[in-house]
């Protein structure tokens, strides 16, 4: 089974950020630790890093032009953080690599999608 | 046999059937069909012909036999589930060969990634064998909104891939927590007035405490129900809601209270002292002819400790009115912020009455009357402030 993880950052400080300078040495190097070991997990696929959601550009289409704005979709909170495409044998066994996601600890949320092959339909 | 005992058999052994379905074919709507098939045609043969030896050997066969069928029929159905059927198809399987999955069932119907109420009408209508329509009238909801959930809640498990299985030890806790839940709220429904469902709580609590008995909560949701359970005749008289003290004790059922307080004594032998088995404790407690209220007052102190509930704190409050006085519990509720919540203002009403304080009794029954819809404890409300207004003050 085929997932598709989302993460969404919240309130998670983001490096480079005060909230992040303010968190300990170690524990800094603890979160690096966790998800280089989430990526090292058997069936995770890492999705490439995401930068940061003000630096988002968002494109719509509207009656033939072209509207382009200044940050993600939704709010800067809202904005997912980052993703990764997860072989797993049912939901529980995805729950359980989810959880080990820091961003699910410090503030933010994680989201678990089924993929869907639309197109074969 | 006769229709009442053919009926007990259906609902003893729907959830069985399916449960086994679910775990030989991977799919909910087919099991569910193939089962409604083996039990329609029990139906009009076991009256003619008789109940066959092994009910239940009977009713999964046939219903193994439908599905397979079907699924023979159906090409595409056939390559997606890879089924051979083999073996003489007329000797009833040996049951030993269905393993009792129905653990494996509601665990899968009660995940949490399901919206509570499509875990409810799922449990209720696979291991419970309710019709859509049964459910839909219990909670008040639209025919089509409730199969419109059902179907829904089916997709998700198949496109999540929701598990069929026992949760493993890591989330085993709140797992459980969910599936007491489930039953918890099913038997509430039930309590306030619709007792086909208490019924049915008590009768999912029970199944589970043959799956999982060295579980203390498992014990202890089961007897609470019980207990609550043997007061449900009096707690209505003429369509109003009667206090736990102005209850006729001898009509409570005698045989009930004794049948909870056994399950409560398992759970306590099991060293149990969770949430459900402290509120079973308390509702024996309210058994007694003569209630230990400081006592109750201290499993509440307990229980609250364990939910943080202020719901909890209010109940302390009523316990502590009760062994104290009035005054002691005005101040505990007083100083709880549930200012939406009908009974705290009832609650405030009934003990400022004790304290003679009529006008401000008055005015939180009528608040209490404001946040309240239910027919029998508006009748209530409304009687305590007729009673108020002809009181001096």
């Amino acid at each position: 089974m085929q997932y598709v993880v989302l993460i969404y950052q919240g309130s998670t400080p983001l490096p480079g950020s005060d909230e992040w300078g303010a968190l300990a040495d170690e524990e800094q190097k603890q979160i690096y630790a966790d998800y280089g070991a989430l990526n090292q997990t058997p069936g995770v696929s890492p999705g490439p890093p995401l930068g940061l959601p003000e630096d988002a550009t968002t494109v719509r289409v509207e009656g033939g032009k072209t509207l382009t704005t200044d940050g993600p979709f939704v709010g800067m909170k809202e904005a997912v953080g980052g993703f990764f495409v997860l072989e797993a044998d049912d939901l529980d066994a995805a729950i359980e690599v989810a959880a080990r996601v820091p961003a699910a600890r410090l503030g933010g949320a994680i989201e678990i999608r089924p993929s869907e092959a639309y197109w074969q339909k | 046999m006769a229709e009442v005992a053919l009926d007990r058999v259906f609902h003893e052994e729907w959830g069985r059937v399916v449960a086994s379905l679910i775990g030989f074919l991977g799919d909910f709507d087919l099991a569910e069909e193939a089962a409604q098939e083996a039990f329609a045609i029990a139906a009009v043969r076991w009256p003619r012909h008789g109940v066959p030896t092994n009910p239940r050997a009977w009713l999964m066969t046939t219903a193994r036999n439908r599905a397979t069928d079907r699924i023979r029929r159906d090409r595409a159905m056939a390559a997606k589930f890879g089924l051979l059927v083999t073996g003489d198809r007329e000797e009833p399987m040996d049951t030993t060969t269905f393993p009792d999955e129905r653990l494996e069932l509601i665990f899968t119907c009660c995940h949490p990634s399901l919206a509570i109420e499509a875990q409810v009408a799922l449990t209720l209508r696979t291991l419970g064998g309710l019709t859509t329509d049964e459910i839909a009238r219990a909670f008040l909801v639209p025919e089509p909104t409730m199969a419109q959930r059902l179907v829904r809640a089916k997709r998700k498990i198949k496109a999540a891939a929701i598990p069929f299985r026992v949760p493993t030890s890591a989330l085993w806790h709140d797992r459980l927590d969910a599936v007491l839940a489930v039953i918890y709220l099913v038997f509430n429904q039930g309590y306030s007035g619709r007792d086909e469902l208490a019924a049915e709580a008590i009768w999912l609590g029970t199944a589970l405490t043959e799956l999982l008995p060295e579980d203390p909560e498992v014990r202890g949701l089961l007897a609470m129900m019980l207990l609550h359970d043997s007061r449900r005749e009096e707690r209505f008289r003429g369509g109003e809601l009667v206090l736990l003290g102005e209850q006729d004790r001898s009509r409570w059922d005698h045989e009930e209270i004794a049948e909870g307080r056994k399950e409560l004594a398992r759970a306590s032998a099991l060293r149990g002292r969770g949430p459900y088995v402290l509120q079973a404790m308390i509702a024996s407690l309210h058994a007694d002819a003569s209630c230990d209220w400081s006592q109750i007052a201290e499993l509440y102190s307990e229980l609250g400790r364990l939910t943080s509930s202020p719901v909890v704190e209010l109940n302390r409050a009523i316990a502590i009115a009760e062994a104290e006085g009035p005054q002691a519990g005005l101040r505990i509720v007083d100083g709880l912020g549930l200012d939406d919540f009908r009974y705290l203002h009832s609650t405030r009403g009934e003990l400022l009455r004790r304290l003679g304080r009529i006008p401000e009794a008055r005015d939180a029954y009528r608040r209490a009357r404001e946040l309240t819809d239910d027919g029998a404890e508006r009748r209530f409300l409304e009687r305590r402030l007729t009673e108020l207004a002809a009181s001096p003050g």
